[in-house]
């Protein structure tokens, strides 16, 4: 794994690798050589299987961070790819020329989060959701429990309580609460 | 009784398949009375034709009631594959949005006496997918239901538990929701239309 | 099955065929959402040329409930409860991945104990998938009496799981840190029990089904798939055994105490519908071998639970993972990113039919009849819940 990391890094400007397991590394790219670092890896070290596609919103950042999971299946080795890409007008290239089911992940993607991939093969149509009006709901911007307890409706009486404020009310019944 | 005129709007049928469907409006149908009725009403409880749409989760425990070891068929209940020939909806728990589009069309199909058995706590308030956006949260705003099921998932056996009561309700003759579906047919609609925002059906499925 | 004269079909450009709706030649139609062999809603919009289809296209949606947004909303003791409900037939899988994700960010190491109580949990669920299957491949082709066999037997299995756990379906049982419980006493033999049914239905499914003149003429043949489109597709599981390829994750990446076990790869030549039923049924028969090797070699004495902080301050350091395993239909993985608090930020779960249910089954559909076309779905193993979580 280590000479793969080295030879990487002689060509891409990699930056903050992170050894999570024995054979999973984690290493971030701009933008711009993403793709064809994944290129390099699928044609020349053998990392032929896309294992996902996955997005994260850090909104107080303001980027959105997309990980490609590739796996090698000689040496069982998998290596994941971050690549950060603004939250305002998200938009990265497409790879289904270079594996034909990454066009389901990226029809996900623009659904969920409103990344687009321009030329993917089907992106604009809906896939999970239908009529659905709102902004992408994946997005940490997106209040959940209130779009729910708004558009259908709740049966009355439910009551929650967070567990930790339960409990130490319960067990230490004098204390003033925090 | 006098007989209802009116006609369905149906207005976000596209216009070339309008006339494809009925667009008279529903009327309730009205029981027989006296023996007729009971006799009717056995004859119902003891052929419970169900409809094979397995919507959600609970469909899991449907399969195995059709094995030796539950045995259904020897209650008379038998899965159909279409709404015509069926007479109770088994909603399996959560109904998203797109699932409940067809649960409408299924059940508007099915013809009258129809039951619809909901199994597990997400049709009662929605249970752990209480706070998605795209699970209902009770099912008894969209369809009437006659009897509940609770459990995550409830068992085969507590299944036929519920179509037992629901036969103990036919003979009684209490089992008339697919009346009240009509007698608050705007109120339905009304919830329908809220959540499911692409609605190119007809008014009432005919 | 396909005609030998083609000029009335059209021809096909790059793999997609060239379709004019308005020459009246063609007829779309609608597989809808209830198929009796699959486990989940998943609708097929076909069109056809006679009886040939020519195009497909797969809509998927129907059990979406938004986990993933769910799950940002829960702390992580509180998510492993609507973790197992991602995929219907075999719960276990899941609650294994999440918990695995969970303590490799927070650097737990699980008792020995556990790790068999986990794998044996891994394999019943895995055996219980596989007869549910069959019944459905069975079904598909018209055979139903297979189905009311082993769903039966697979009903046995899930009263062990009630006595392991406590319930039928949904265990909740691998927790992060351990397992819930130690195995009840007389649990060793009624397992022995229902392993010598579960071996009887198999012998009876093979000279029902496996020797079927009819089921090997049509499921010959029908959705092969050739070894480069394994990686191009990302094809994972018996799918890709059956083109040829050794890929098995327990033998490859092996976790939890799957060194220990003494198994061989299953492999095929052909890669069409009826080798993969070939490759599944000898994966069943597997299956129960690794069962009596599990509760022969297991230890008798141990924890089956680590110590984890409180459960309700538990806050899991900063970091990402993806961890995987070995499920009945392929590989599952979960990638998991949490920054430093008690809520996950964002955990995303990759289900074997995520690929195989809707780019796959596009391309191989072109080219069979109308009547297979359920059978090569259910031949994919396709379960919708794990498609839209």
């Amino acid at each position: 794994m280590n000479d793969i990391l080295k030879r990487l890094s002689e060509r891409f400007p990699v930056s903050n690798i992170v050894h999570q397991r024995e054979n999973m590394v984690f290493v971030t790219l701009q933008k711009i050589n993403s793709i064809p670092c994944i290129s390099y890896l699928k044609e020349f070290e053998g990392f032929t299987h896309l294992v996902m596609l996955a997005a994260v919103d850090f909104i107080e950042d303001g980027i959105f961070q997309l990980t490609y999971i590739l796996h090698n299946y000689k040496l069982h080795t998998d290596i994941g790819i971050r690549v950060k890409i603004e939250r305002e007008h998200p938009v990265m290239e497409s790879i289904h020329t270079l594996w034909a089911q990454a066009r389901t992940y990226q029809q996900e993607l623009k659904e969920m989060f409103g990344i687009d991939f321009p030329g993917s093969p089907g992106i604009d149509e809906p896939f999970l959701l239908e009529g659905w009006q709102n902004i992408p709901p994946m997005r940490k911007d997106f209040d959940t429990l209130k779009y729910s307890q708004e558009t259908f409706f709740p049966r009355p009486g439910r009551k929650s309580y967070d567990p930790q404020k339960y409990m130490k009310q319960k067990l230490y019944p004098d204390k003033e609460p925090e | 009784m006098k007989k209802d005129n009116r006609l369905l709007p149906n207005n976000d049928v596209p216009d070339v398949e309008r006339d494809y469907f009925c667009d008279a409006y529903p009327e309730p149908v009205k029981p027989f009375q006296g023996f007729i009725e009971k006799f009717l009403n056995w004859a119902r409880a003891n052929s419970l034709w169900i409809l094979g749409f397995g919507t959600g989760c609970g469909a899991i425990e449907l399969r195995p009631l059709m094995t030796a070891r539950f045995d259904m068929f020897r209650y008379g209940m038998a899965p159909r594959p279409t709404p015509r020939q069926s007479c109770v909806f088994v909603i399996g728990g959560y109904a998203s949005i797109k699932t409940l589009k067809r649960i409408v069309r299924s059940y508007e199909q099915i013809q009258a006496p129809k039951f619809v058995l909901a199994l597990g706590s997400c049709t009662i308030n929605g249970g752990m997918y209480f706070d998605s956006y795209n699970t209902i949260n009770r099912i008894d705003h969209y369809i009437p239901v006659d009897v509940y099921v609770t459990g995550c998932m409830p068992r085969p056996e507590a299944l036929i538990a519920g179509l037992r009561k629901l036969q103990e309700l036919i003979k009684q003759g209490k089992a008339e929701k697919a009346n009240e579906y009509i007698k608050n047919f705007e109120w339905y609609k009304a919830n329908q239309k809220k959540v499911i925002k692409d609605w190119n059906m007809p008014d009432y499925n005919w | 099955m396909k005609d030998k004269d083609r000029e009335k079909f059209p021809e096909l450009v790059d793999g997609k065929a060239v379709i004019d709706l308005d020459s009246q030649k063609f007829l779309k139609v609608w597989q809808g959402p209830q198929h009796p062999g699959v486990t989940g809603n998943i609708s097929l919009e076909v069109t056809l040329s006679g009886d040939e289809v020519v195009d497909l296209k797969t809509h998927v949606g129907y059990l979406h409930r938004g986990f993933e947004k769910l799950m940002e909303r829960r702390k992580y003791l509180q998510c492993f409860t609507i973790v197992c409900r991602i995929c219907v037939p075999e719960p276990d899988t899941n609650e294994y991945v999440f918990a695995a994700a969970t303590e490799q960010l927070a650097g737990i190491t699980i008792p020995e104990k556990a790790k068999w109580l986990r794998t044996l949990t891994l394999e019943m669920a895995r055996l219980a998938s596989f007869l549910m299957w069959i019944g459905g491949q069975a079904g598909a082709l018209g055979m139903g009496t297979i189905a009311q066999w082993t769903v039966a037997q697979r009903d046995y299995i899930l009263d062990l799981f009630e006595e392991l756990t406590g319930g039928r379906v949904y265990h909740m049982y691998i927790v992060p840190g351990g397992v819930r419980g130690d195995i009840p006493d007389g649990f060793i033999e009624h397992v022995e029990k229902v392993m010598k049914g579960v071996e009887k239905v198999l012998y009876d499914v093979d000279i029902a089904l496996l020797n079927n003149a009819i089921f090997k003429m049509r499921a010959k043949g029908l959705g092969y798939i050739s070894k480069d489109m394994v990686d191009e597709y990302g094809i994972v599981g018996p799918n890709a055994r059956a083109a040829g390829l050794a890929r098995d994750i327990r033998k490859n990446s092996p976790y939890l105490i799957y060194d220990q076990l003494d198994f061989k790869v299953i492999t095929g030549t052909k890669s069409d519908a009826l080798e993969r039923t070939f490759i599944r049924f000898q994966e069943m028969v597997q299956c129960v071998s690794l069962i009596r090797q599990i509760i022969n070699k297991m230890p008798k004495n141990g924890d089956y639970h680590t110590r984890i902080p409180n459960p309700l301050h538990w806050k899991i350091p900063a970091g990402e993972t993806y961890v995987r395993a070995e499920a009945s239909r392929g590989e599952y993985g979960y990638y998991m990113l949490s920054d430093g608090t008690e809520y996950p930020r964002r955990v995303q779960v990759r289900g074997p039919s995520y690929t195989h249910a809707i780019a796959v089954l596009e391309k191989l559909a072109i080219g069979t009849n109308l009547a297979d076309l359920a059978a090569l779905m259910v031949s994919l193993h396709t379960c919708p819940p794990e498609i839209e979580r």
